[in-house]
């Protein structure tokens, strides 16, 4: 298991870079000029030292490999010296962002203190509601909480979190006002008014993603329990004379949770997608909000490494969820 | 008279088509069946309403702006004037018509490089590693990304309208082929197994034709089923491309977009944002029974249940 692990990390590494190669190509490909909504009156030598100094000028490999530099070895070096207080080396080059001119480092760890209390908070919401509708759902099959459960979460699925997230601002606060429509960053939890504030800003984009998270896992649980409901080993626990309890929940729920678990790590990364579209709705400044920025404003550092990120999770989780497997279940052997 | 020689025939011999059989377990799906009908009623709807609700969904009638429901405008008007649901019946002819062309872009690549991956052996760890690397991809960014890089070049290319279509179609068929070439994989590599493959190939079948004839038929139900989560997931994405404000531009509606446009006035006229959405919404939902349906109907373990 532990080589698998190894492995695999290695794999991992020339994925990656392969991924930010493609990403950066796709880039650099594109026809799109950074200072071409800069006024016109400005004469061209001038122009052309601005895309220098937006390190444009190199070709494209060492750019690529620049990039490479900044954000495998100065980044990390960077944080570092940050956590530990070390002083190595002084300045280095960073990957600054085209619209802001500040290192874009800076600006995702601005930024992603909201994206995670919001996407975080509804995706463990998703996943508690989820794991006890789905096991009611497979135990009591085809009846009406079954049927209601299933009809829910096809729902739920269907409805895309841009028609949810604009249906409940409607709802709850253009004609409830129950809620803020819009979701304010820079408040600050002192007390418990200021608490109670942050709870209700953020109910309705958590229970929007939360809805949408848990009709997905939730039909992962059902189906999963099914499977192991009419196994043999449940026929074997009943006939010792186990209560019902002890046979649904210790041993039926462990062994379907199995799958679930690689479904739900496998989610993490797909859920930081999605809430691009709820960090929109709600006007949440988070990783999301900041990658629909750069895209419109042609910033391509940030969206590059933004984009990366978003890739690295999505190697990095499914690594968790295949090496959770195999750690889950003991008749997985990768050796 | 008639009748009962109908009926001597049938039982005489039973139709034991395979097709029969799938659509006997289908119509036991209440939700599928629904679902079905939902959908060609929506096709209906945006395909042929136009023929008999002849407003024109871009003629700007500004003093008869922001109306709610009246006989002349069943679903109101928007802040030009323009008549809503001309609008949605054009927006939707764009929706459905992007879902299913890039359904069927991404059918095809998928069935081509899983049967390819499948079928021939010296390919197959190329191209799902292929595969693999497009699933790492994060799709929704690179998405974004592409449409924002090249959007200003399809649009000169093709004009403005067919430029963002082509991209649209392109783009979404390029990124969600990955699930169906796995499981058409999955199960040609089960099927080249099967003594019918091995007696076909002993007459000298070629490769071309043993995969028309033998391979394609035994693995169009998976196809089939992805198809269905193909249109859902494409109608899906196209929408919140044009709810980002990176789709079809706004002269030229789609159910997205409608949504996009519709969010400004959420205040004023909150039921404006319904329509569109709900649109979306229940035809996603009809397909995804539909889909269901048929994944019931042609899982044979499932069958006669």
């Amino acid at each position: 298991m532990f080589n698998y692990t190894i492995r695999r990390l290695f794999l991992a590494i020339p994925t990656l870079f392969f991924i930010s190669l493609i990403i950066f190509l796709l880039l650099d490909l594109a026809p799109s000029d950074p200072t071409a909504n800069l006024p016109l009156t400005i004469p061209p030598e001038v122009r052309e030292k601005i895309r220098q100094s937006l390190g444009l000028g190199e070709p494209i490999h060492i750019r690529y490999l620049l990039w490479c530099k900044q954000f495998f070895i100065n980044e990390p070096l960077n944080i570092m010296e940050q956590w530990f207080g070390w002083d190595i080396a002084g300045d280095r080059l960073r990957v600054l962002s085209w619209q802001t001119r500040s290192p874009v480092v800076d600006l995702i760890v601005q930024r992603t203190p909201q994206t995670l209390w919001v996407v975080g908070m509804s995706y463990v919401v998703g996943v508690l509601i989820a794991l006890p509708i789905g096991i009611i759902s497979a135990y009591r099959q085809y009846s009406w909480f079954d049927q209601v459960g299933t009809f829910i979460s096809m729902i739920g699925f269907s409805v895309p979190t841009f028609f949810t997230g604009v249906l409940m601002i409607v709802v709850f606060s253009v004609w409830l006002g129950w809620f803020p429509s819009i979701y304010d960053t820079t408040h600050q939890v002192t007390d418990w008014a200021s608490f109670w504030q942050q709870i209700r800003q953020m109910v309705m984009p958590v229970a929007v993603l939360a809805l949408f998270n848990a009709a997905q896992i939730s039909r992962f649980m059902r189906a999963s329990m099914l499977d192991n409901l009419n196994q043999d080993y449940v026929r074997t626990a009943r006939a010792k004379g186990l209560g019902e309890r002890t046979v649904v929940l210790v041993h039926v729920l462990r062994n379907s949770l199995i799958p679930v678990v690689t479904v739900i790590a496998l989610g993490v990364p797909q859920v930081f997608g999605g809430a691009i579209i709820t960090e929109q709705v709600f006007k949440v400044n988070g990783l999301g909000q900041l990658l629909i920025i750069s895209i419109q404003g042609g910033d391509l550092p940030t969206v590059q490494t933004l984009t990366f990120i978003f890739a690295f999770l999505i190697v990095l989780f499914n690594l968790i969820a295949d090496v959770l497997y195999g750690v889950l279940d003991p008749r997985i052997r990768y050796d | 008279m008639t009748d009962i020689a109908v009926n001597s025939l049938a039982n005489a011999r039973p139709p034991r088509s395979q097709w029969l059989d799938f659509w006997e377990q289908f119509r036991t799906h209440r939700g599928a069946l629904f679902g079905m009908t939902f959908f060609l009623f929506v096709l209906l709807i945006v395909f042929v309403g136009p023929y008999l609700w002849t407003l024109d969904g871009q003629y700007i009638d500004i003093r008869a702006r922001n109306q709610g429901p009246s006989l002349a405008h069943p679903f109101g008007t928007d802040q030009l004037g323009r008549d809503t649901l001309s609008r949605l019946m054009a927006g939707g002819q764009v929706s459905l018509a992007v879902g299913i062309t890039a359904m069927a872009l991404s059918l095809l690549l998928g069935t081509l490089i899983g049967v390819m991956a499948g079928y021939f052996k010296r390919l197959d760890g190329l191209l799902m590693r292929l595969t693999d690397l497009f699933l790492a991809l994060p799709l929704l960014p690179l998405l974004l990304v592409i449409i924002m890089l090249f959007r200003d070049t399809l649009r000169t290319a093709f004009g403005p309208e067919t430029g963002i279509f082509i991209l649209m179609v392109f783009v979404i068929g390029i990124t969600s082929w990955m699930q169906t070439a796995r499981i058409v994989r999955g199960d040609v590599l089960a099927i080249k197994e099967r003594e019918f493959v091995l007696a076909s190939r002993s007459i000298g079948t070629p490769s071309r034709r043993m995969i028309t004839r033998h391979i394609l038929p035994n693995v169009l139900s998976p196809i089939m089923v992805s198809a269905t989560l193909g249109i859902a997931n494409a109608i899906i994405t196209e929408s919140a491309l044009s709810f980002l404000g990176l789709g079809f531009p706004s002269d030229f509606p789609t159910w997205g977009r409608l949504l996009f446009d519709s969010t400004d006035y959420l205040q004023q006229y909150p039921e404006r944002v319904l329509w569109p959405g709900l649109a979306i919404s229940l035809t996603v939902l009809s397909v995804n029974y539909v889909g269901d349906g048929l994944r019931d109907a042609l899982d044979p373990r499932i069958r006669g249940r």
